[in-house]
């Protein structure tokens, strides 16, 4: 048991190390053959952020943190929630307008608004769930369909709220008022080192998360589910009653993802406010393996992996193109080497099994390895 | 596992060597054209924090990556660049823009109005730097930031007065990339343009994609069926103010022997040679131009403040002939240009709901 535990841990570490090492090579390939400062480019990377960098790395990472969970909660039960994108936006939509109307006073007026954020969500996300539950239509299909129709009616309803500043020529919606902002918190000295509030909410969804899927009766039905149908249906589980609760919770969870923006930092929602915050969550859901642990630490690479951009093409002279083709290889490199040390694994287990089986029949003839 | 072993092995031999190749390739990343003693030497390094496409978008950009590489080459200036992302964080943008003010960059230009918020907030932290925006007026107060826009609703008035002179089935369309304020302004003075010449001809307008989804700059492919549709409809003429999209739709008119009237810049330079002569006439948005007279004022040693719009009078905004395909309607164009500059024509800014 021990022993299992601890080959575990090395497999983890092996499978990190080979990911640093490949993505190390061929980024430095990717380099050479663009004629960039190798050196240069390996310093800037590795250079220990600055306060303002690790704050902003942390901001990002909370709200792909947040996209990684929603997307995590369908994976855990095989259902492809590719809608996070839509009910984000629909859902950062309806809070900055509620939050901007200002119906109640101070914080009972963010409460409104996260509640109202998390039940558009949850509803967008619900209506792909009962189609798929009622009529067999594939989440994946309907929920990109939504996507579409949530970035019309957002569009269509922003020009109809919307306030324009003198001079500007970008609208958006009424401005937060002061009192009901989260605050945020500073981690150094000097401008852009202040970290979102709302860094401690995604704290606690991730523990929300790991405890309702490992602690609950409901989270091992929906665990169950998603690995075996039929044994689900056999144990008594309801398994259409599952698809919607999945999708209700995913898409909930999703109507945060653009919170963290709103409350601490945009106070409105207009036409430059983040996108495509929901595909990000996708390769960070994957990366983590719908593992809390595992998808802090994606969004994490991925924060840390998008600050690098500008150091690089302001200070090494690096192209975007080639910033983005070393992004892309660090991820592809730590989701390969995760699946050869996992395959390496499994192997490892099938033998010890193998040899377990065969010990009781010595008599037989040799296990084949 | 042996061959696991054999790959780490392989690749941190590689590694090795790789990093020793590396040093030798270091230094001389920029400032490599130092080389003439003739070139005037300033110590102004610019920095330019371009918008998602950055240089090389044959459009907007580019138009502002012109106008910096003249001036730096005239005045003997340094400059690093870097580019927006698709759907990048807010904070990213700030980061840019302090990035460049952390080392030493001043001016700093951010090309475009999605800089405006980041901005705000980044010239407030870093008030000995001196930044410029382009198409945004929201700072006009801040003693920092300089503000560079245009009165793209003029030269549209006259791109579209152009299209109502040259159409035979008094139809035309206008398309345009982004719903934003913006382009309304495009459209709005494309129509009135076209109905000065002709009250009761028809317009069709519209969008290829809606705020926050930017797109609709950047898909020739949905260019070319929107186009195709407003040809098939009837019209002759279209206006693509959409940026890169804008190809799709030379693409449409070449195949219904129609024809288009480019933006920003004089496309029928740049376009591909099969689709050039469809385009009619290009409104000119001369980005280049403000950056220019920024740098070169920058350079005299000023650094300007406040709003500078740059409209007919001035050539900031205007059409092109190339192609001579307006030829004999220029002096037609040109009385109402001067109409504008004389203020009896107001131009509205905002489409007629």
């Amino acid at each position: 048991m021990t022993n299992a535990r601890v080959l575990k841990l090395v497999l983890g570490v092996a499978s990190a190390l080979l990911a640093l090492v490949a993505a190390f090579a061929i980024t430095s390939l990717v380099l050479i053959i663009a004629g960039d400062p190798v050196g240069e480019v390996w310093k800037t990377i590795l250079r220990f952020p600055e306060p303002r960098n690790r704050a902003n790395i942390i901001n990002n990472a909370t709200v792909l943190y947040l996209s990684g969970l929603a997307v995590a909660v369908g994976f855990r039960m095989n259902l492809f929630n590719i809608g996070v994108d839509g009910q984000y936006r629909i859902a950062a939509f309806t809070a900055a307008v509620v939050a901007g109307e200002g119906w109640l006073p101070g914080y009972l007026n963010t409460a409104l608004a996260v509640l109202a954020a998390i039940l558009v969500g949850a509803a967008w996300a619900g209506i792909a769930g009962i189609l798929r539950a009622t009529r067999g239509v594939s989440e994946v299909i309907s929920t990109i369909m939504l996507n579409f129709i949530a970035t019309s009616i957002v569009a269509y309803l922003l020009r109809e709220v919307a306030v324009r500043e003198k001079g500007s020529n970008n609208i958006g919606t009424k401005i937060i008022p002061e009192g009901s902002r989260i605050p945020s918190f500073s981690i150094g000295d000097g401008p852009g080192t202040e970290v979102y509030g709302f860094v401690f909410i995604a704290i606690l969804a991730g523990f929300l998360f790991w405890f309702v899927l490992n602690r609950t009766r409901f989270g091992f039905d929906l665990r169950a589910t998603g690995q075996s149908q039929t044994a689900a249906v056999a144990s008594g589980i309801s398994v259409k009653r599952m698809t919607v609760i999945a999708m209700l919770i995913s898409g909930g969870i999703a109507g945060l993802v653009g919170l963290p923006i709103l409350f601490g930092d945009a106070y409105s929602y207009g036409s430059t406010f983040q996108s495509g915050l929901g595909f990000a969550g996708i390769a960070i859901a994957l990366l983590g393996r719908n593992n809390p642990i595992g998808i802090a630490l994606g969004a994490l690479l991925f924060a840390f992996l998008d600050e690098q951009s500008n150091p690089l093409q302001i200070l090494v002279g690096v192209a975007p193109e080639i910033v983005a083709i070393t992004q892309g290889v660090i991820v592809l490199t730590v989701v390969i080497s995760y699946e050869l040390v996992r395959r390496y694994g499994v192997r490892l287990e099938q033998r010890e099994v193998a040899r377990a089986l065969a010990r009781p029949t010595d008599k037989t003839e040799e296990v084949p390895a | 596992m042996r061959r696991t072993t054999k790959f780490a092995a392989l690749l941190t031999v590689g590694i090795l060597a790789l990093t020793a190749c590396g040093s030798d390739s270091d230094g001389g990343s920029d400032a490599a054209g130092d080389g003439g003693s003739a070139a005037p030497k300033s110590d102004v390094k610019v920095g330019m924090a371009y918008d998602v496409g950055g240089r090389g978008d044959q459009s907007f950009n580019d138009s502002a990556a012109a106008g910096m590489d003249k001036a730096t080459k005239e005045f003997g200036m340094t400059s690093e660049e870097s580019e927006a992302e698709d759907g990048e964080a807010e904070n990213a943008r700030e980061e840019r823009l302090r990035t460049f003010a952390e080392n030493g960059f001043d001016p700093v230009i951010a090309v475009g109005f999605a800089y405006a918020a980041a901005l705000t907030k980044v010239a407030a932290e870093y008030p000995d730097v001196h930044f410029a925006i382009i198409d945004d007026a929201s700072l006009a107060d801040v003693k920092n930031v300089a503000s560079l826009v245009f009165a793209e609703e003029q030269g549209s008035f006259l791109v579209g007065a152009a299209a109502a002179l040259k159409t035979k089935t008094d139809h035309i369309g206008y398309i345009g990339g982004v719903e934003t304020p913006l382009l309304q302004k495009f459209e709005a003075g494309y129509v009135a343009g076209a109905q000065a010449v002709n009250a009761d001809i028809k317009v069709d307008t519209t969008y290829l994609s809606q705020p926050p989804d930017f797109s609709g700059f950047g898909d020739p492919a949905k260019g070319k069926t929107t186009a195709q549709g407003m040809y098939d409809a009837g019209a002759d003429i279209v206006y693509a103010a959409a940026g890169g999209s804008g190809a799709g739709v030379f693409e449409a008119a070449a195949e219904s022997k129609t024809k288009a009237i480019g933006v920003d810049s004089d496309q029928y330079k740049t376009a591909d040679a099969s689709v050039k002569d469809v385009i009619l006439t290009s409104m000119l948005k001369n980005v280049d131009v403000a950056v220019y007279q920024y740098l070169k004022s920058v350079d005299g040693g000023t650094f300007p403040a406040g709003v500078t719009t740059y409209d007919l009078k001035v050539d900031g905004v205007g059409y092109s002939t190339s192609g001579g395909f307006v030829d004999d309607i220029t002096s037609k164009l040109d009385d109402y240009k001067q109409q504008i500059i004389d203020g009896k024509i107001t131009v509205p800014t905002e489409p007629a709901k």
